[in-house]
């Protein structure tokens, strides 16, 4: 974190982006804070499974069961739909509605297909007997996993109906701001999927 | 980084941003599954990689670095990394003290 502290004592420049006019800026800061505490949120659920990781209970192990080629696809699904969604914020900025639904709509697809993936993979699991009862690992994977998958979802409906706010209102400080916001959400969960991509997938493949 | 308003003609953080973060994807899956390294070795370095795709997620998509006074947000998520820093990293250090003593 060290290393973009010295940018931000940068000078300032006094305008900020439509967003963060009328009190956009409180509530963005507000958002960050929430953010701090999904962070903390994660990491409980990534100790409880790096701690419960080796404890099979007999059934299937990490090695045994996660798809190479699964997990990948999910990862570049979701990489690119974070993607999309910077590009919805920066059309938002240049005042492009059109360009905004159409980069959002672009995101929403990309998270459906991330859901798809990840919802094929867990009925997969569970139909050869990997379900959440299984062993402690299964529990703990099935937990973590789940709580980023559910995120992911609410996140698909909460983009939806702002895009549906702007498509009414136009891009308005209060519309910017809470497209800003979910942004961040969506943003915020394809850091928490990079940990999950690099702790549970690519380490349960290792060890 | 500089917080200013983009209206430029092209994204180009963002693809930037996009390129770098396929990149560091592609180099970790190439560091598991196509080198003999360590398992180790190749934990610290796929963790590393990872660290740097947050990086390139906060201040390249999520604007980290806007700002109206002082950067209070960013103290907040440095706090929210110290605790899970601490919860994560004292788990494993107390599961791997009991595997030792048992």
């Amino acid at each position: 974190m060290s290393v973009h502290m010295e940018s931000l004592h940068e000078p300032t420049t006094s305008s900020l982006p439509l967003e963060y006019q009328e009190d956009g800026n409180l509530k963005i800061f507000g958002f960050w804070v929430f953010l701090a505490a999904e962070v903390v949120l994660f990491s409980t659920l990534f100790a409880t499974y790096l701690v419960f990781h080796g404890n099979v209970a007999g059934g299937p192990t990490s090695q045994q069961l996660f798809d190479i080629r699964g997990f990948t696809i999910e990862t570049f699904l979701l990489l690119t739909s974070s993607f999309t969604m910077g590009l919805g914020t920066y059309e938002m900025r240049r005042q492009n509605t059109k360009g905004v639904v159409v980069w959002v709509l672009i995101t929403v697809l990309l998270g459906l297909g991330f859901l798809g993936m990840e919802i094929s993979e867990f009925s997969h699991y569970v139909s050869i007997g990997a379900n959440i009862s299984r062993s402690a690992f299964l529990s703990a994977f099935f937990v973590l996993v789940g709580t980023h998958g559910s995120h992911v979802t609410l996140g698909i409906f909460w983009i939806l109906s702002i895009l549906v706010q702007v498509m009414r209102k136009g891009i308005t400080p209060k519309t910017a701001r809470k497209l800003f916001v979910v942004g961040l959400y969506w943003h915020f969960l394809d850091v928490v999927w990079v940990f999950i991509f690099t702790v549970v997938y690519l380490t349960g493949k290792v060890m | 980084m500089s917080g200013q308003p983009s209206h430029e003609g092209f994204p180009w953080k963002h693809v930037i941003g996009f390129v770098l973060s396929i990149l560091l994807t592609v180099m970790a899956l190439w560091l598991v599954f196509s080198m003999q390294l360590p398992v180790s070795t190749e934990i610290v370095s796929i963790l590393v990689l990872a660290v740097f795709q947050v990086l390139i997620q906060l201040l390249l998509f999520m604007h980290l670095t806007e700002r109206d006074g002082p950067a209070y947000h960013v103290i907040s998520l440095i706090f929210g990394a110290f605790i899970a820093f601490t919860i994560v990293g004292g788990s494993i250090w107390i599961m791997a003290f009991r595997s030792m003593v048992s």
